[in-house]
């Protein structure tokens, strides 16, 4: 992240405030405006899937063609994200997932001299 | 009901609420660590943090920032990510409905996976609570939660700057978004969501502004959908 390009402020202050805003929008469009009216099945159908189609389309690009590396395929990431979903199918449990892949990743970096610990 | 049982619900909130801040502090102060190193002050991280109050919304806004996404699919795909707290919201209504604005204004603020997971849970279970206990459990699951939230970024944001390179930090979102993932993964549905939006996103990434993102994970939410409706139907009544 190091030579990543500098963020310029007013996007951030844009980006701040409005994803705020959004957020608390949809956190209240159903409590807060819906009440005690239902809502559509074929729309809660989809919201169910939201996270679990967003996250993992944002994070696989990362994972195959990591910027650190210029965009090359790299052994200690990919490594970490095997192990890191591998841990997470087995345990069911987040924080030991993370330390699954971190571990994963220090560890393969530095057998690979390219740096960990 | 006596205001005692409306107590003994808050604190009841409060011990579910929890073991939740063993995952919520490294989170809050890993998002810390990666906005001062994309360079924003500590008053930008904070106000984000506070504002938002949202992880995976505020890496993903983060990341894309860094990569010089345009502000308004920066704000798309964020609250793309932030969906769910739309179905949170709606799931929550039928218990929560009924209290009145203020509280459900706050309410909304304060609705985070972890708050969603653990009321949703104790409604289930206690379906004979009434509204003003139910507000007070939601609430005693906010408290252990939500304050550590902001103390961690501004550690995180803090200490931030010390963190050599070889750490690798560039891969903690991946890592973080990952584990969070695979134990959402519940159903046919959820895995089959996941993996078309993977494919969609990787042969998608040639789209300017990251389109790919919002294609892919449309296409995603469309085939667990999908998913979901063909098992009900093939499944014996």
């Amino acid at each position: 992240m190091t030579d990543a390009a500098q963020i310029d402020t007013t996007q951030l202050w844009v980006v701040i405030v409005g994803l705020g805003l959004g957020s608390f929008g949809l956190r209240f469009v159903f409590t807060g405006l819906i009440g005690d009216r239902t809502i559509p099945e074929w729309l809660l159908r989809h919201l169910r899937y939201t996270a679990v189609a967003v996250l993992p389309a944002l994070v696989a690009p990362l994972v195959l063609w990591p910027a650190a590396t210029g965009g090359t395929p790299d052994l200690a990431r990919g490594a970490a994200a095997c192990a890191t979903v591998l841990a997470g199918l087995l345990l069911r449990n987040v924080l030991a997932s993370i330390i699954a892949g971190a571990g994963t990743l220090w560890i393969v970096l530095w057998l690979t001299g390219g740096g960990g610990l | 009901m006596s205001s005692s049982t409306t107590k003994s619900e808050f604190w009841r909130g409060v011990r579910s609420g929890a073991p939740f801040t063993l995952v919520v502090a490294p989170f809050a102060m890993l998002f810390g660590v990666l906005a001062t190193e994309a360079g924003l002050q500590l008053t930008e991280t904070m106000v984000f943090s506070i504002l938002v109050i949202a992880g995976a919304a505020q890496f993903t806004a983060l990341q894309l920032m860094q990569e010089n996404v345009p502000t308004v699919l920066v704000l798309v795909s964020a609250l793309a990510v932030n969906l769910r707290m739309a179905m949170y919201s709606a799931s929550l209504t039928p218990h929560l409905g009924a209290a009145p604005l203020w509280q459900r204004a706050v309410i909304a603020y304060f609705t985070v996976d972890q708050s969603y997971a653990c009321s949703v849970a104790r409604y289930e279970a206690a379906p004979d609570l009434t509204v003003p206990q139910k507000v007070a459990f939601f609430f005693g699951s906010v408290a252990p939660v939500c304050p550590l939230w902001y103390v961690f970024t501004y550690v995180g944001a803090v200490v931030g700057e010390t963190i050599p390179d070889s750490f690798a930090l560039d891969f903690a979102l991946p890592i973080t978004f990952l584990a969070m993932i695979t134990p959402m993964l519940r159903t046919a549905a959820h895995v089959v969501a996941a993996l078309t939006a993977i494919v969609i996103a990787l042969l998608c990434t040639g789209l300017p502004y990251n389109l790919g993102l919002i294609v892919a994970g449309t296409a995603g939410m469309m085939a667990g959908a999908r998913t979901e409706l063909w098992q009900m139907r093939r499944a014996p009544q």
